[in-house]
């Protein structure tokens, strides 16, 4: 799995075009949402005075997702030119073949957190839960990349195309956006949009990571993050196997 | 790896897409160390046979063995025991071709100083030693393919499945991977099956050639006993003056089938081996001057074509 993950980090980081506008186009939306909705912060009930306090937590989930689309495009490309073929002539095993393949994405996710996290600090944003809440915003940021990525890697094998990837990205940028990114549940006035943000699980998501920033030690919210990633993980890595199986027929 | 007793055996070999039947229902005996041509048009299920062969495609019906393993029930044992370098150079653009050779070796269980050395060596084999720690993408595609041979060395396999190794190669690097592939059989005992759609190539490298045509084996044997076996020698001649082609049909044809030539000549299969100094006794007795005489000893495109009724070279037929 490591072989994998590894030349799957290499290949990742040689490309530049694919890891700079993942780590750039968050930060952008950031600085523009920040002061675009700065008034926000004035609504009643609205749990912070910082929109970039508040709108921080999204930037890993959108990186996430950029994090899907590369894994899946790379996995994509392996089917289309060989090389899956190639690796299943080895004696890897199908598990360790769809890890070792989110290495990339994951890495990158990594440094992703790791930035935006660094740019809100230095921005001025307060982490309400300390050193340890902001180690435990990067590994929830990690598994949500992995939880991604490896829906990217499903995509990617029922597809077989790049073009097929890509196709998916705008359905799972629409998911992200129906949440509770913009706005705290509660204070989303239209019922069906609070509806869907409340059906969401990318809200929880979101939620879990904004508690770290906003509130210091929330366990529901914590736990309901914590859950939705590792089901996002366990569900698209379900999905994928059994698509690795009808993919890869090796005997 | 100590070099298997055991070929490749094949039994009824059927595959079916849906309604479409690639390959139906072949049978192929493959001795050790024996170099063997798989040729046919794009589409007539050479390929295919190659998956199953090589574990990467269930077959639907049939049997088949390689290396003495079962390719449905000992899928790992094949594998183990076999090399693949598949239609098209299947490399990564953004790594070198020593990290190919490492990520390679490393699933095979290749580590350490065994591994290092294992990589030079095989980068020296196949003339990379120079543009080992150049990314692929900067590769020509004759250096790919003979990294792809590389790569299906990595674990000293037994058998070795090539398929169309040479496509859209140079007639340089062609040779060059020819030699390599001739040398493997010739000094390491490796058993090879090579599929191909060039005469030139199953013709040169193969000990024995197996014609598929629409998922049936149409033709096997040497190529040699192939072109023996059906082919006769085709005999076309120039007239020095254009308008005695009439005269020339009139003589050739007493001597063969008329058979197709370049436009201002007259050609005919002849009837016999030998009977090129009677058609050249025959032309000065009649007196009449040829420009050009040309012998062409049969081809297994000849043998293709008395088997399906087409030629092979630019048969397409998906």
């Amino acid at each position: 799995m490591w072989l994998i993950a590894r030349r799957s980090v290499v290949r990742t980081f040689r490309q530049p075009g694919v890891w700079i506008p993942p780590l750039t186009f968050p930060l952008m939306l950031m600085a523009v949402n920040s002061n675009g909705l700065r008034a926000a912060t004035h609504l009643p009930g609205f749990p912070t005075r910082s929109f970039l306090a508040f709108f921080l937590p999204f930037s890993f989930l959108q990186g996430a997702l950029f994090a899907s689309g590369i894994a899946g495009t790379d996995l994509a490309r392996d089917i289309d030119t060989g090389f899956l073929n190639r690796l299943a002539l080895t004696p890897v095993r199908g598990a360790a073949l769809l890890l070792g393949q989110i290495g990339g994405a994951v890495g990158l996710g990594a440094i992703q957190a790791v930035v935006y996290l660094g740019v809100g600090l230095a921005a001025g944003v307060h982490i309400d839960s300390g050193v340890p809440g902001a180690f435990l915003i990067l590994v929830l940021a990690v598994l949500i990349a992995t939880g991604w990525g490896t829906l990217g890697l499903w995509i990617a094998l029922r597809t077989g195309s790049g073009e097929g990837v890509q196709s998916q990205f705008p359905l799972l940028f629409f998911a992200t956006f129906i949440s509770s990114m913009n706005l705290p549940r509660n204070l989303i006035e239209v019922k069906w949009f609070r509806d869907i943000a409340t059906i969401n699980p990318v809200s929880y998501m979101i939620e879990g990571l904004r508690s770290l920033v906003l509130v210091g030690w929330d366990a529901q919210a914590l736990a309901l993050g914590f859950f939705f990633a590792f089901a996002l993980i366990a569900c698209s890595m379900a999905l994928a196997t059994r698509q690795l199986k009808v993919r890869m027929t090796r005997t | 790896m100590a070099r298997s007793e055991q070929g490749i055996e094949v039994e009824g070999l059927v595959r079916r897409f849906k309604d479409v039947v690639a390959v139906a229902g072949i049978d192929l005996t493959i001795s050790p160390g024996e170099i063997y041509g798989f040729l046919g048009p794009n589409g007539a299920g050479k390929s295919t046979t190659v998956h199953m062969l090589t574990t990467l495609l269930p077959p639907t019906a049939g049997r088949a063995t390689v290396a003495g393993f079962d390719v449905v029930k000992q899928g790992p044992k094949v594998r183990a025991s076999i090399g693949a370098a598949l239609q098209e150079a299947a490399l990564d653009p953004f790594l070198t071709g020593r990290e190919h050779l490492r990520l390679q070796s490393s699933l095979h269980g290749i580590t350490g100083q065994a591994r290092k050395e294992l990589i030079a060596r095989l980068l020296d084999r196949v003339g990379l030693t120079q543009a080992g720690d150049r990314k692929v993408r900067t590769y020509s595609g004759g250096m790919k393919r003979r990294l792809d041979l590389a790569l299906a060395l990595i674990h000293d396999p037994s058998i070795l499945f090539l398929d169309e190794p040479t496509t859209g190669l140079d007639p340089q690097s062609r040779t060059a991977l020819w030699d390599e592939v001739g040398r493997l059989a010739r000094d390491e005992g490796v058993t090879v099956f090579l599929t191909t759609q060039y005469l030139e190539e199953a013709d040169v490298l193969a000990d024995r050639v197996g014609i598929i045509d629409h998922g049936h084996i149409v033709a096997e044997g040497t190529p040699a006993r192939l072109k023996a076996e059906i082919g006769r020698p085709t005999v076309e001649v120039v007239p020095e003056l254009p308008d005695e082609l009439g005269r020339l049909r009139t003589l050739l044809g007493r001597f063969g089938v008329e058979t197709a030539a370049r436009p201002g000549a007259f050609a005919v299969q002849l009837n016999g081996h030998g009977d090129l100094p009677a058609v050249i006794r025959s032309l000065d007795t009649e007196n009449l001057r040829a420009a050009e005489i040309n012998l062409h000893q049969p081809t297994l495109d000849d043998v293709f074509l008395a088997k399906t009724g087409r030629t092979l070279e630019g048969s397409e037929d998906g």
